[in-house]
């Protein structure tokens, strides 16, 4: 699903976030990606979702190249992506009916449809009595849910979560994580950077370590040195 | 994996979503009020202001077009030229391969006319006898455009031992129509200045509404939305904005032309004239909204292009 081949990123200004990381996250696996703030999870989350690109290496999603995406056709592919922040970037100014719906309605869905799916999203995390309500009158718990529902509410193929319990107490960090293992069970691939040792070891999923923008420790099965694609 | 639209599903939803970001755009303008009708009245007053010169000059224009074809040669008889030789003049000259009409005003008639014009009708009581001569108007078939036969017309009438004078009023009326031109040169610069000015209006207005709606257009581009879709409610604002001060000219260029209306046909009556102030007219009223629906639209498309690049998720 998502293949590193041999990426190096440096930032204008000289700093290099990633040094010739490779590695490889079959279809249907789920993984933590964890290491000290400034190891470069985040940036390597921004690579597969096109938000940075690579200085050298190749990524492939889903088999594409994304070396060869342009500029315009970005937003098609982060289509098949959910992306899930620590700060949940939810919008303030509408309920979380249309915050769930918002990657529906730029994809063209109908409104039968929308109305379908925003609700089945919205059970899954357990919130759909509050479809009605404003998001800055939810916990940080249900906001980070409802953040979820919306990376969900498309049906991606690929899960991405930047440090998804930051702000969370271990009980409900647990909730999430638990969360993101069901949606795993049914097919999608899961990929959450986090610095959670504790809970990504109660998980029990593959772990990738980062440290200095290296990879320091792999523990997905038959990765390292892989070039073949997908 | 898709990389491309699913061009089905968006061909079926295109209209409807074109509609509800329109409705959505024109409800956000609705829930500001006020923000929205300064805005709007600014770009209004801007745009009726060459509309009301259009106006004005396009009935100046209605007014003189009738002198043009009537440019007329007053030929002042002698004093003592009786009616019925006069009478015999107008027959002769009517003969004449370079003259249409000819009309006599008698004593009688120039007295009454200067009496009602002039105002000075009770000062002619006092007079022993009626000092005003017999006068030809001579329309010439030939038009103020050909200056050099007309004026060898006037040099020919005034040679007639009946004329005491003949005068060609043409040269005033070549005057008019160069101001006429001038004014209608000054109208399309100021026009045209006013046109960016609501450019800059629209473009400025919808810039700070991006900027408002960073956080949204943000989580909308990580979320796969595309550049149109994200440009799309931006020029709508735009649009509406255009289309709300369009239609506010108009309302204030309908409302100047009804404080207008009577004085002017007061100075109408002066002038013994049915003149009727003409408006706007349900063309030039469409062409109106027309333009400044498309002013929007071009505004906040150089807003949206500079701006939207501007904000990119990190």
């Amino acid at each position: 699903m998502i293949h590193f081949d041999n990426i190096s990123k440096r930032y204008p200004g000289g700093h290099d976030a990633l040094s010739q990381v490779s590695i490889r996250l079959e279809k249907g696996q789920m993984a933590f990606l964890t290491g000290h703030s400034g190891a470069g999870k985040s940036t390597l989350l921004k690579l597969i979702a096109m938000i940075e690109r690579p200085t050298r290496g190749q990524i492939f999603l889903d088999g594409v190249n994304l070396n060869n995406i342009s500029n315009r056709k970005i937003p098609y592919i982060r289509r098949n992506i959910g992306i899930i922040f620590q700060n949940h970037h939810l919008l303030y100014d509408r309920p979380v009916f249309d915050n769930v719906a918002m990657p529906l309605i730029i994809q063209g869905y109908r409104r039968q449809e929308i109305h379908k799916r925003v609700r089945a999203a919205l059970n899954q995390v357990g919130l759909l009595s509050k479809e009605k309500s404003d998001p800055i009158t939810l916990s940080g718990g249900e906001q980070q849910r409802v953040g979820i529902a919306r990376a969900i509410v498309h049906k991606p193929l690929l899960l991405l979560a930047d440090e998804p319990t930051g702000n969370l107490d271990p009980e409900l960090s647990r909730e999430i994580m638990d969360l993101f293992a069901r949606f795993n069970q049914v097919g999608t691939t899961v990929l959450i950077a986090s610095h959670n040792l504790d809970l990504i070891k109660q998980m029990g999923s593959p772990m990738i370590s980062l440290q200095d923008g290296r990879v320091s420790h792999n523990g997905l099965p038959f990765s390292v040195g892989s070039s073949q694609e997908l | 994996m898709r990389y491309s639209p699913q061009k089905s599903s968006l061909l079926r939803s295109y209209f409807g979503h074109h509609l509800r970001v329109s409705l959505g755009s024109l409800g956000r303008l609705y829930k500001q009020p006020i923000a929205t009708m300064m805005t709007a009245a600014v770009i209004a007053i801007a745009l009726a202001l060459p509309v009301g010169l259009y106006i004005g000059l396009a009935n100046i224009g209605q007014v003189s077009s009738g002198w043009d074809g009537s440019t007329q040669i007053s030929l002042f008889l002698h004093t003592r030229v009786k009616k019925g030789d006069a009478q015999k003049l107008v027959k002769r000259l009517e003969k004449h391969r370079d003259i249409k009409k000819v009309e006599l005003i008698d004593k009688e008639q120039g007295l009454q006319q200067f009496k009602e014009i002039s105002g000075f009708g009770d000062a002619l009581k006092y007079l022993d006898n009626n000092p005003l001569p017999i006068v030809l108007v001579v329309h010439p078939r030939i038009l103020a455009s050909q200056p050099d036969r007309t004026t060898k017309l006037v040099k020919d009438l005034g040679k007639n031992k009946m004329v005491e004078l003949a005068q060609l009023d043409v040269q005033w009326v070549k005057r008019l129509y160069t101001f006429i031109e001038i004014a209608n040169r000054s109208i399309w610069v100021i026009s045209s200045m006013l046109a960016i000015a609501v450019l800059l209006i629209i473009g400025n207005t919808i810039r700070l509404d991006i900027q408002s709606r960073r956080e949204e257009i943000e989580v909308s581009k990580l979320i796969g939305a595309s550049d149109a879709f994200i440009r799309r409610p931006f020029l709508y604002t735009g649009f509406w904005y255009g289309a709300i001060g369009g239609i506010l000219a108009w309302i204030i260029t309908l409302l100047s032309l009804m404080m207008m209306e009577n004085p002017i046909h007061k100075l109408a009556l002066l002038y013994h004239s049915d003149f009727q102030l003409s408006g706007l007219g349900a063309g030039n009223t469409l062409l109106l909204i027309t333009i400044s629906c498309t002013l929007g639209l071009i505004g906040s498309w150089i807003a949206v292009s500079r701006h939207l690049k501007e904000i990119e998720p990190s």
